[in-house]
């Protein structure tokens, strides 16, 4: 099986990249390609995040889909993420279930950029 | 500045989101939650309602709460008056929300990250310092550390556990 493209990006304003990068580890595993390279890249400036499209610490993109795609009026920049549970709680980091999905798309062939 | 369970705590006065004007600090009346928080931090949002509902559940026992917002509107627009103005209009806020707009009190506590608890007694003193509970993810932990502070303050004992490390976004300094 091929394994997708996967990046999480972060800043150190946010303390939750560490979890982020847990449970897509987690999700990655319980796919079976939990061998699948993990590209962590860090985002340090307001330029960074501009040239990045980042709108926030954590950032899981999989084959270039974010998990949990932000708004498209949503500014970049350096900020934590807000994101919202599939049980309706506020979280730091995206839903589980989110990343699974994405990952799942990204392993059909043609569903997203590998 | 670090401030230390035991020290009197620094005065301020501010305004929140009706232009009313609060202060707390010693010398004090009452014993009092300050609390840095925010519009725009997720572990400040996970954590509001059991702070919240904290407030409500310790009013009529004499405790009263303040939130405030220190970040840099400037950077952060969320963060900016008019949108803490807006937040406290949608929803029910049972705590003034004052606005730190020269970031003065945030210095002065040496307060971190949003959020970031101090309980005060009625003297005025930091009493508590830290987060309102072991998990922001786990709303049945209920703020149970910042309850177990203001319990123990309210029966006139010491809090058995004074300081915890403060877990959310960093505060956003101006540049």
């Amino acid at each position: 099986m091929e394994s997708p493209d996967v990046e999480l990006l972060w800043w150190d304003g946010c303390p939750s990249a560490e979890r982020a990068l847990a449970e897509l580890r987690e999700a990655l595993r319980e796919l079976g390609i939990g061998d699948t390279e993990v590209r962590r890249r860090e985002i340090r400036s307001q330029s960074d995040a501009e040239a990045a499209g980042f709108v926030g610490s954590p950032t899981i993109r999989i084959g270039g889909a974010d998990v949990a795609p932000p708004d498209a009026d949503e500014p970049a920049g350096l900020s934590c993420r807000v994101y919202r549970r599939r049980d309706g709680r506020i979280s730091p980091t995206p839903d589980p279930e989110d990343v699974r999905e994405t990952l799942r798309r990204a392993l059909v062939p043609g569903e997203v950029n590998r | 500045m670090t401030l230390r369970i035991g020290d009197p705590a620094p005065g301020f006065e501010l305004i929140d989101t009706a232009g009313a004007s609060w202060s707390a600090g010693a010398p004090s009346t009452a014993t009092t939650v300050v609390v840095f928080t925010c519009n725009h931090c997720p572990y400040a949002l996970a954590w509001h309602d059991r702070i919240a509902q904290a407030a409500r559940d310790y009013a009529d026992r004499g405790v009263r709460f303040l939130a405030i917002n220190s970040n840099d509107s400037v950077r952060y627009p969320r963060d900016s008056y008019a949108a803490m103005q807006a937040r406290v209009g949608a929803e029910q806020w049972p705590m003034p929300y004052l606005h730190d707009a020269t970031q003065e009190v945030a210095r002065a506590y040496g307060a971190q990250t949003t959020p970031d608890v101090f309980v005060l007694d009625s003297e005025g003193r930091l009493r508590y310092r830290g987060a309102p509970d072991a998990d922001y993810d786990d709303p049945a932990q209920n703020a149970a550390w910042l309850r177990d502070a203001l319990d123990a303050l309210l029966s006139g004992s010491e809090p058995s556990r004074a300081e915890t490390k403060p877990v959310g976004c960093s505060i956003k300094w101006q540049q």
